[in-house]
């Protein structure tokens, strides 16, 4: 608002489509949104809505099937969509975007010291000799609160938290400009989430870092984000600003995911949205989340515009024409 | 179950596994058809019946397509049978008692090879005198050459080339010297050198029966160099014969070894999962044992000292598999299954251990299994066919393997009857890629992970 | 196999006693060293005492390896008690054995946590449905096929005809945690054992299968052990809860004395990680226990959370083994902060 961090990632309609036999999966249909350094930016959806495919084509992972895939992805001045594969392997992935993939701590190599992992990724990219890689991968290590003698355990001695750290410092080590992190506390227990949680509020003020950090859960993703992008069938239906969306959020489908989570200190009802999400094979025509809106009218049968709301908030919803 | 119809329909995605699918059709047809077209009593008789089932078919001949490939045209059988009609003879009354009879063998040798053998068998049915014949050849150019008389017997064959006075007069007639029987009647005497003189050919017989009640019936074979579908062999049999009746032993053995192993691997399997304790840890302990029992060794040993029936040794293959190490495989998925919690819940509504073996862990790795046995069956038709190389073939069902068997003890390849081999060793092959094929887009189907690698 | 409706519930109503009663259960597992020499065991339940009334909800919250599953597991009739018995509605586990204690499984009701995981893929939803019916006895098609309507219809997975011919992974998650549901209550169950039904469901999805329980709950008088590492979903499920931590129950209270007025320090500190939807989170470090969740099989002298504990006594936390401090009607803490002399002896 007043005084706004630099813009690392600026990602504009950005669109992967899967072919499959029943026809092309649109898993992401034109997303975009910003990211801030030392800030972070939560995409928020439910299962199947195509966040963890944002995920991978942002990193560029993409699968044998993938179909479609364009869009600009801004990284500073550098729109690295038009980087052929080998330079954007070389320059981009882990150097200056990394991931903490899904159930991080399950997919460490088990036949490897964590030292050793965390340095790989140093020595691959960073082209660091052996020595250096160990350097920085104790320094990050130390940063992450894994504890020094641990650098020559296997994952499978460690605990569920302190693999999650790990993987994090795998991320983390070649301090790259943005990293994503794909649900990194849905399979920990809830003083270890918390405290995960506490790590990276930390990680995101000390490090020159921006986070984009993919959850299905409200509550978590509250506890670091800057800014908030809500995804529904592919799409991004509302973006802005993570303390006025927590208190009032625009879009229709903002709201009713924001009513159905339970709430530990206050006594509210809950309520869930009926009705499933549309399939991303044959998605509707117009606004894709028309068939449960509570506020349908006529004009939900055209493509809603994306509204700018406010100074920073965007939504993507007829109501707010 | 409609699962997995819906899943085996996918198989038409796959090219390969349409393939295979036609070609495991086409053998399950052939092993259907054989045993009705040629029952196994019949089969028998063709391939173990003795020299007179086979004695008109020739020698070490090649399948008749052979000539399809070759600018010669290699010789096919002749065979003129008068007791199946293939002529009439004609008999004049000569006195009380003697009749004679003309016997005319005519026939058209378009070919450019000599037949290997020209016999001329004769049955003749008398009480004292014996029928007497004289042999008249004639060559498509009108020439008349005599091919000696004989007296017939109930079982008289005439081998033209082992007849040596006419091998004479055919070399003062041919100005050759040592030409052979054969040679000199086919002969083409206006060429230079031995060449064959296409055209019709006649033997005629006069016969003299006399007696009234006298009988004699002949049959004049020119063997051919090709013979039939698939060649014979050196005991003149058909080998379409082991061909045919190869394919139901073959699929027989493969299915049945294929799917009795697969079937009990696995249902012990899941009992020593669901069991677990001592029961587990025994039927592991015999896995490890059965594993360091050679299979090979121990069919050989109970073909040489005991039987060689094939039943038996498909009996002994699946009891020796039965422990096999895919129960180690099969373990390792049942121990997964089983800490799933769906098992769980159905522990919980209280469901008994057969219950849960039969109804919920088994079912959850059919589709492992059904492509695993699609797989293995050729392994077991190569194993039946190892035996049969080995000398431990079924002593009396003709099989691929037996031919094969056949054909390396008489040298073939070295003499040059590649059919012998080559047929057989085809057919083992072939079965052996359709249902590869078939199971490999099976696994595909039924473990979609694969898919995608 | 007789169904067990009508007079067991009379009488067992009648005799006064709660439907499921847990004394001082211990659950321990074996360790074996190269198979067979004996290295210990892994202490599970260490001491677990309960008891559930008819259509009462109770809510079971732990972290994972706090001894949660083997509980369940254990009342569930899977597991044997080492020590200690479970009593459920006058049969009691321990020396139930062979086809008895088939029957006390089929009684209780099972809902587990990954819905997709809980059904046998290759069964449709009908011979899902229809399994515990058969196994049961109840051997007449009709009436198996009006009991699945019935529970398809309580579960709001209709229209019926076309549910049932479905495959697992022809339905969403929350509709395949119907499916689990119905099964679990097809039986008509006094007890439904749910082990976190919602967690891994979407937030939209959680709120409509909680409400589906608790209105099965109260139209069928369901006791419902609620099993859960996420407090903030028990609020809308439970008049009870209690605490777990490393094999043993460390709080137990109503639900509102709980969750508002927590006591044991690890209680706190559970509450404390929990977030609601809130921006101001964002700005604060959570006061988070150092450490981790103790050995199981060597677990700590005295309290078992005093390693851990911002309220540590030395000399007592880790020496004494804390009773139960009744701190309020039906609040019991296992923490010797709530004696009065602080556990010293007087």
């Amino acid at each position: 608002m007043e005084q706004k961090n630099e813009l690392v990632l600026k990602v504009r309609n950005l669109r992967l489509y899967f072919n499959t036999r029943g026809g092309p999966v649109q898993a992401v249909d034109g997303v975009d949104f910003d990211l801030r350094k030392n800030e972070a930016t939560v995409i928020i959806g439910e299962s199947g809505c195509g966040k963890s495919s944002l995920a991978k084509a942002i990193l560029r992972l993409l699968p044998r099937n993938a179909g479609i895939y364009d869009g600009e992805i801004w990284l500073h001045d550098q729109n690295i969509m038009t980087l052929d594969k080998e330079a954007y392997r070389k320059e981009i992935r882990w150097k200056r975007i990394s991931m903490v993939p899904q159930a991080a701590m399950n997919a460490l190599n088990p036949v490897m010291k964590i030292g050793d992992q965390v340095a790989e990724p140093a020595m691959i990219h960073m082209n660091m000799n052996n020595e250096e890689a160990t350097k920085a991968a104790v320094r990050m290590l130390e940063h992450v609160g894994v504890p020094i003698d641990f650098l020559h355990r296997y994952s499978f001695e460690l605990s569920g938290g302190m693999r999650q750290r790990s993987a994090l410092a795998m991320a983390l080590v070649t301090l790259p400009d943005v990293v994503i992190l794909d649900e990194p506390t849905s399979a920990l227990d809830v003083l270890t989430q918390a405290s995960i949680m506490n790590l990276m509020k930390r990680m995101k003020h000390e490090l020159e870092t921006a986070f984009i950090l993919i959850t299905h859960d409200i509550a978590t993703s509250s506890e670091l984000a800057d800014n908030v992008a809500v995804m529904y069938a592919g799409q991004v239906v509302e973006v802005g600003d993570a303390r006025r969306f927590f208190t009032q959020p625009l879009h229709p489908y903002s709201h009713a995911l924001m009513a159905s989570v339970p709430r530990l200190r206050e006594v509210v009802e809950p309520e869930f949205i009926s009705g499933q999400p549309p399939s991303l094979l044959n998605p509707p025509t117009g606004c894709r989340f028309k068939d449960r809106c509570p506020k349908r009218f006529d004009k939900c049968d055209e493509e809603p515009p994306t509204i700018l709301y406010d100074v920073d908030r965007k939504v993507k919803c007829w109501l707010y024409v | 179950m409609k699962g997995i119809l819906s899943s085996l329909r996918q198989l038409r995605q796959y090219p390969t596994a349409v393939i295979g699918m036609i070609i495991i059709g086409l053998l399950l047809v052939v092993s259907i058809i054989t045993p009705i077209i040629m029952p196994y009593s019949e089969a028998i008789r063709l391939w173990r019946g003795g020299e007179l089932v086979w004695r008109y078919y020739p020698r070490n001949a090649a399948p008749a397509w052979q000539n399809w490939f070759t600018s010669t045209d290699l010789a096919a059988s002749v065979i003129i049978d008068s007791s199946k009609g293939d002529i009439e003879p004609t008999f004049e009354q000569i006195s009380a008692d003697t009749r004679e009879g003309f016997y005319s063998y005519e026939f058209d040798f378009p070919y450019d090879t000599f037949p290997p053998e020209v016999i001329l068998f004769a049955a003749a049915k008398y009480a004292s005198k014996q029928p007497f014949v004289e042999l008249t050849w004639i060559t498509p150019d009108g020439r008349e050459i005599r091919a000696g008389e004989f007296s017939a017997t109930a079982n008289t064959s005439v081998r033209f080339d082992q007849d040596t006075r006419l091998q004479r007069r055919l070399e003062r007639e041919t100005g050759i010297k040592g030409i052979t029987v054969i040679e000199g009647l086919f002969d083409d005497p206006s060429k230079e050198g031995i060449q064959v003189l296409q055209g019709t050919y006649r033997l005629d017989a006069t016969a003299l029966l006399f007696e009234p009640e006298s009988t004699l019936d002949m049959t004049f074979v020119s063997y051919g160099k090709v013979h039939g579908l698939a060649g014979t062999d050196h005991q003149r049999r058909d080998l379409t014969v082991a061909l045919l009746w190869g394919t139901p032993i073959a699929m027989a053995f493969g299915l049945l070894a294929a799917v009795f192993t697969t079937v009990t691997t696995m249902s012990i399997a899941a009992f020593g999962v669901w069991t677990g304790g001592w029961v587990d840890g025994t039927i592991q302990r015999i896995t490890e044992v059965n594993a360091i029992i050679p299979l090979l060794p121990i069919l050989i040993m109970v073909g040489t000292l005991y039987s060689r029936s094939i039943w038996l040794m498909l009996g002994l293959v699946i009891v020796l598999s039965i422990f096999g190490l895919q129960i180690k495989n099969y373990r390792a998925i049942f121990l997964q299954v089983k800490e799933s919690p769906y098992i769980d819940a159905a522990r919980a509504y209280g469901a008994g251990s057969n219950r849960i073996i039969f109804r919920y862990l088994i079912p959850r790795v059919l589709p492992l299994i059904i492509p695993a046995i699609v797989i293995l069956v050729p392994g077991f038709v190569f194993l039946e066919a190892s035996l049969a190389v080995l000398g431990l073939g079924d002593p009396v069902l003709p099989t691929w393997g037996k031919l094969i068997n056949d054909a390396n003890t008489q040298g073939a390849l070295f003499n040059g009857y590649y059919y012998w081999i080559l047929l057989p060793s085809a057919l083992l092959m072939i079965a052996g890629l359709a249902f590869a094929m078939v199971g490999f887009a099976l696994d595909r189907i039924f473990n979609p992970r694969l898919r995608e690698v | 196999m007789s169904n067990n409706n009508g007079e067991i519930n009379e009488t067992s109503q009648v005799n006064g006693r709660p439907l499921l009663e847990i004394k001082d259960l211990h659950v321990w597992y074996e360790l074996k060293r190269f198979g067979f020499g004996h290295a210990g065991y892994v202490r599970a339940v260490d001491g677990v005492n309960f008891s559930l009334e008819h259509g009462e909800a109770i809510a079971c919250v732990g972290e994972s390896g706090c001894g949660k599953s083997s509980l369940m597991k254990t009342i569930l009739g899977l597991n044997v008690p080492t020590k200690g018995d479970v009593i459920f509605d006058d049969t009691s586990l321990s020396t139930t054995k062979g086809n008895e204690l088939r029957q006390y499984r089929s009684k209780i009701g099972y809902v587990q946590q990954d819905p997709f995981g809980a059904l046998p893929p290759f069964m449709n939803i009908e011979t899902i449905l229809e399994e515990p019916l058969k196994i049961n006895g109840v051997s007449d098609k009709a009436e198996r096929a009006s009991r699945i309507r019935k529970i398809l219809e309580e579960v709001k997975l209709t229209p019926v005809e076309e549910v049932l011919p479905k495959y697992p992974h022809m339905l969403s998650g929350g509709q395949q945690q119907r499916v689990v549901i119905a099964r679990a209550m097809i039986m008509e169950p006094k007890l439904l054992v749910a082990d976190e039904p919602v967690s891994m469901l979407d937030a939209s999805v959680r709120v409509e299968i909680l409400r589906i329980l608790r209105k099965l709950q109260e139209s069928h008088n369901l006791a419902v052990l609620y099993i859960t590492h996420d407090l903030s979903t028990v609020r809308y499920f439970s008049e009870f809860i209690f605490v777990m931590y490393a094999g043993e129950i460390v709080e137990f209270a109503r639900m509102e004395d709980l969750l508002d007025d927590p006591k044991h320090p690890y209680t706190n500190a559970l509450l404390e990680a929990s977030s609601d939807p809130n921006a101001d989170n964002a700005l604060v470090q959570r006061e988070i226990p150092k450490g981790e969740p103790p050995s199981l099989v060597k677990p700590p002298t005295g309290c078992r959370f005093h390693p851990r504990c911002p309220a540590f006594m030395e000399g007592i936390c880790d020496v004494k083994e804390p009773p139960n401090f009744e701190v309020s009607p039906r609040h019991l803490v296992a923490c010797w902060l709530y004696d009065e002399n602080k556990g010293h002896a007087v």
